[in-house]
């Protein structure tokens, strides 16, 4: 059985059906959390084309994410970055047997509605478009297809599954090559667990309180994520992970999958990376395989990446206050 | 005499079967073992086995690439009892079209005679929950979990059917083999997983 933390029961997106005499249920907690479930352990490979998610389907990926132009693109052209063309999206999904997802802005509830109608398996609510609410974030208990949240910390991951994100990934900082903010975030994800865990297990429910009004969610999603002692929803890594080493540090550090964005397609042996990036986050904890596959790419041939200090646009921090 | 079940662990949902199968252990009172698995070393020392819900596509690969492909076709083909869930059926499976995009060549182990339409059901957006029955091993009301789920369109000779939805083939059985569309390890109900505990019980005496 899956955890299901926070689940509202009435939400708009759960639909009560009949398929043909029998009574059926769709957008539950349990399908919609049970999906990202079965990504587990896998690799999401950012892709803007069907050559490009065929490669990742032969690659091993589980899923490939459709996005109009790769992070690191988005940040070099600036203007204002939207959903996928639709038409591109449809193609992928007729020519790879692997969930497609697709990116929309933070808090465009109709561009979200459009990639539902659609029919992409997920929606990843992204800081890599540029965000049209300033204020909120979508309310994804309206969907029945899952929706994937980016987070830095506790507190923003706990926000996200309150409005019903189904998943989690870390921001880390699209786009820059740089492993670096991914790291921090999971880091201080697990630092923020271990300390919640340490107090429900003292039982002093009182400083659960105080911390729930400091995180700005409900007292019982964070007495709940404390007691399992991890996040109620499945946890992905992303943002800047470009090489295998990279991938198994990230699995290394308690992630359940990886998310690649422009580190496969903007290097030069991507069909190589994709494969090697795959055999290093399911083999992560026997070295001898990470070295193998490290050796499967060339690092002449990596992205070039950006150091995260000088950069103008900061990713991370849209949408991180609300 | 302990019984060693092991739960492949690739990709996919190995923690949920870990903890079903803890469960249906306790509630059983077997002294039985059940760990994660994924080199041939690992997998040639089991009783059983349970192959996951995950990617088929992504199973497939990486078992083949570490070798652990070809010996888990020999150890089921030689009598170990396998539960093969959603993807884990897939790789049981003999043939696999997709509904939308036909025939796939992905790697699978041909072990059972069937013929399997994967994402049968539709997209994520169609996953459903539904009550089924599996009536011929003592299970007649339960949860069926159908995530992007397969069915089955045909089976050869032998092949029990233990379970039909709408007129599509969900759960099949020959021998010691059994494959399930939808997921038991994301309920809270154990009574399959018991059943296949007693299963690799029975096939040791």
């Amino acid at each position: 059985m899956l955890p299901l933390s926070g689940e509202r029961r009435d939400a708009k997106g759960i639909v009560y059906e009949k398929m043909n005499s029998s009574n059926i249920l769709r957008g539950s907690s349990t399908l919609k959390r049970g999906f990202a479930h079965m990504l587990k352990n896998g690799v999401v490979m950012d892709v803007t084309t069907v050559e490009q998610a065929q490669i990742a389907e032969e690659a091993g990926a589980v899923s490939v994410m459709v996005l109009d132009k790769l992070p690191s693109e988005v940040r070099k052209v600036g203007g204002v970055a939207r959903t996928a063309s639709i038409r591109i999206i449809e193609d992928i999904m007729d020519s790879v047997t692997i969930p497609v997802m697709a990116k929309c802005r933070i808090g465009h509830v109709h561009e979200a509605l459009v990639l539902q109608e659609t029919d992409v398996d997920m929606i990843d609510e992204s800081e890599v478009l540029t965000p049209a609410d300033e204020f909120h974030h979508i309310w994804k208990w309206d969907f029945t297809t899952p929706v994937v949240n980016g987070a830095r910390s506790l507190a923003e991951s706990l926000r996200r599954i309150e409005e019903g994100a189904s998943m989690i990934r870390t921001k880390g900082e699209p786009g820059t090559g740089n492993v670096a903010e991914a790291v921090t975030h999971i880091k201080k994800l697990n630092d923020e667990l271990r300390i919640i865990k340490g107090i429900y297990d003292s039982g002093d429910n009182q400083d659960l309180v105080r911390i729930a009004r400091d995180f700005k969610v409900s007292y019982d999603i964070v007495e709940q994520t404390a007691k399992l002692g991890r996040l109620p929803v499945v946890n992905f890594a992303a943002g800047g992970i470009a090489t295998p080493a990279d991938a198994a540090y990230l699995m290394s550090l308690g992630c359940d999958g990886i998310f690649v964005g422009s580190g496969i397609f903007n290097a030069d042996d991507a069909k190589q990376r994709a494969k090697a990036i795959v055999l290093a986050t399911t083999f992560w904890n026997e070295t001898d395989k990470v070295k193998e596959a490290q050796k499967m790419i060339d690092e002449r041939q990596s992205m070039l990446g950006l150091d995260v200090k000088t950069l103008e646009l900061r990713m991370q921090d849209r949408g991180g206050s609300i | 005499m302990s019984l060693n079940v092991g739960i492949l662990s690739i990709q996919g949902d190995v923690q949920e079967n870990l903890v079903s199968t803890k469960s249906a252990i306790d509630e059983l009172g077997l002294d039985v073992k059940v760990s994660e698995v994924k080199t041939p070393d690992e997998i040639s020392q089991l009783d059983g086995l349970i192959i996951p819900g995950g990617e088929s596509t992504t199973i497939g690969q990486l078992s083949l690439v570490n070798g652990s492909l070809k010996i888990l076709k020999e150890k089921i083909e030689s009598g170990m009892p396998v539960l093969g869930i959603c993807a884990g059926m897939i790789m049981l499976s003999k043939t696999a079209d997709d509904r939308v995009i036909g025939k796939t060549d992905q790697p699978l182990l041909d072990i059972l005679d069937i013929k399997l339409e994967r994402n049968s059901f539709g997209r994520q957006k169609e996953s459903f929950e539904s009550d089924i029955s599996m009536n011929s091993i003592g299970i007649p009301k339960f949860n069926g979990v159908f995530i992007r789920a397969p069915s089955v369109s045909d089976v050869g000779s032998g092949v029990e059917i233990l379970s039909k939805f709408n007129e599509r083939i969900v759960a099949v059985k020959k021998g010691n083999v059994i494959g399930t569309a939808f997921h038991p390890e994301l309920t809270e109900d154990t009574s399959l997983h018991k059943y296949f505990v007693n299963l690799i019980k029975a096939s040791k005496n």
